[in-house]
């Protein structure tokens, strides 16, 4: 896998989050992702931005144009030194939520994209990495 | 060590010809094309602030004047280099070309001064650095100010979009709508739908149309709010529509699992309008032209 353009995004204030969704969206663009793949991860981007500013303390996330066999794709990496999640099996369920939200973000993310993994233990802050892959069309 | 304040302050009023000559000339040769080619650059009036510059500036330079302009000493510079940033952005000048005007005033000052030094060796030797090192703090003064101003716009017009983003409209007796566009982080959200609900109490309205054609985004946080405000309004005795959901919106919040169960939902609002009139039990027909 070719890592074609990178760039790091702060992610500490509400302005981050916005500027972390309009950034992926003008990315997505220039790999001609579809208007449904594009929304899909605008907005796993958004949910994943907001859980490193609301729960993580403030982050980053690292964003990253790829290639591999001929396919394109975006790899999203957000990154905090915050608390953590101790059971990262229970977070990752529908529903569940310790901050009053509504508990899908996690969940929600992960359906909304190719691949997903996250990583985080308690007091060891958590790193999600997303990536949305291009479908190539054979004609 | 006693500074000659007024030494310098002297030579600068006896050379403020010379010195006006010199600064416009570096001036200009500093313009930049942008400046040229736009025809900004106003020679009058270069003089004129330049000289009211030089001016303020003499009169700071007194015996024992600290040379920090923070200080009280220095308020009347400070006013006016205020207001000159403030002139020079509504002009239209780059925060760059703002701090050129200062900037450039080092050159023919030191050149006067290191010339005038010959005959007062003994006076002058310090007060030419420190006076130089007195123009850079001029020439972040105003940049300060520059960005200042341009930052209160900024917020001033973020205010004036947040409440210019909330027009609930009476569409008819008893039918409101409220179309959201753009981005809806929570602060703008909350403001957003805090006025549907007070717009509901004043009209007392009891179907409420919230239309999403314009956002782009729907993530748990702003479905959230919307449920909110779904909640509140049935509180209220109304009941809400959403409608312009767009397929890629629809299909994304399937993947990511929020579901607006009992709320009625519209593909867009003409719909949504026809739905809330049946309900408010208005027929709508058209005329039959009779020959
Ligand atoms: N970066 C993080 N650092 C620490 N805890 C986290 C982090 N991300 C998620 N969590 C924990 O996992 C839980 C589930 O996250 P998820 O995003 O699914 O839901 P939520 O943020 O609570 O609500 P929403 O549906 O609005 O996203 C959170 O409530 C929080 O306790
Ligand atoms: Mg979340």
């Amino acid at each position: 896998m070719d890592v074609l353009r990178a760039r790091e995004v702060p992610l500490t204030s509400e302005y981050d989050i916005a500027r972390a969704r309009q950034m992926v969206r003008a990315w997505a663009l220039e790999i001609s992702l579809g208007l449904v793949d594009q929304t899909k991860i605008v907005t796993a981007a958004s949910e994943l931005a907001r859980n490193t500013v609301v729960h993580g303390g403030g982050g980053a996330m690292f964003l990253e144009l790829i290639s591999s066999e001929q396919r394109k794709g975006l790899r999203l990496t957000f990154k905090d030194n915050g608390p953590g999640i101790p059971d990262i099996q229970v977070a990752m369920e529908d529903g569940y939520t310790t901050g009053g939200g509504l508990g899908l973000g996690l969940s929600g993310a992960k359906r909304l994209v190719n691949e997903f993994v996250i990583k985080s233990a308690e007091g060891e802050g958590t790193e999600v990495i997303l990536i949305k892959w291009k479908l190539v069309t054979h004609d | 060590m006693k500074r000659q304040k007024n030494l310098v302050a002297t030579m600068i009023i006896e050379h403020e010809g010379e010195l006006l000559i010199d600064w416009l000339e570096e001036r200009s040769r500093r313009n930049t094309n942008l400046m040229f080619n736009s025809g900004l650059f106003n020679k009058e009036e270069f003089e004129r602030q330049a000289s009211d510059l030089l001016k303020i500036f003499t009169k700071g330079l007194k015996e024992d004047t600290v040379l920090d302009i923070a200080t009280d000493e220095w308020a009347e510079m400070r006013d006016y280099l205020s207001e000159l940033s403030n002139d020079k952005a509504a002009k239209g000048y780059s925060a760059t070309e703002t701090a050129i005007f200062v900037f450039t005033l080092k050159k023919p000052l030191f050149k006067l001064l290191s010339r005038e030094i010959q005959a007062h060796p003994e006076q002058l030797t310090n007060d030419v650095w420190e006076i130089t090192a007195l123009i850079d703090q001029l020439g972040l003064y105003i940049t300060e100010r520059f960005i200042k101003n341009r930052e209160e716009i900024i917020a001033r017009q973020q205010d004036e979009m947040l409440e210019l983003s909330t027009p609930v409209v009476k569409l008819w007796e008893g039918i409101l709508v409220l179309p959201l566009i753009g981005t809806l982080d929570s602060t703008r959200t909350q403001i957003v739908l805090e006025s549907l609900l007070e717009k509901i109490a004043a009209t007392g309205s009891n179907i409420a149309i919230i239309d999403i054609t314009g956002v782009s985004v729907i993530d748990t946080l702003v479905a959230q709010y919307l449920l909110k405000a779904v909640t509140a309004a049935r509180l209220m005795g109304a009941e809400c529509i959403i409608s312009g959901i767009s397929p890629q919106i629809a299909q994304t919040m399937v993947q990511l699992g929020v579901r607006f169960t009992d709320v009625s939902t519209k593909a867009n609002l003409s719909d949504a309008f026809a739905e809330a009139l049946k309900r408010s039990g208005v027929v709508v027909t058209k005329r039959q032209e009779s020959f």
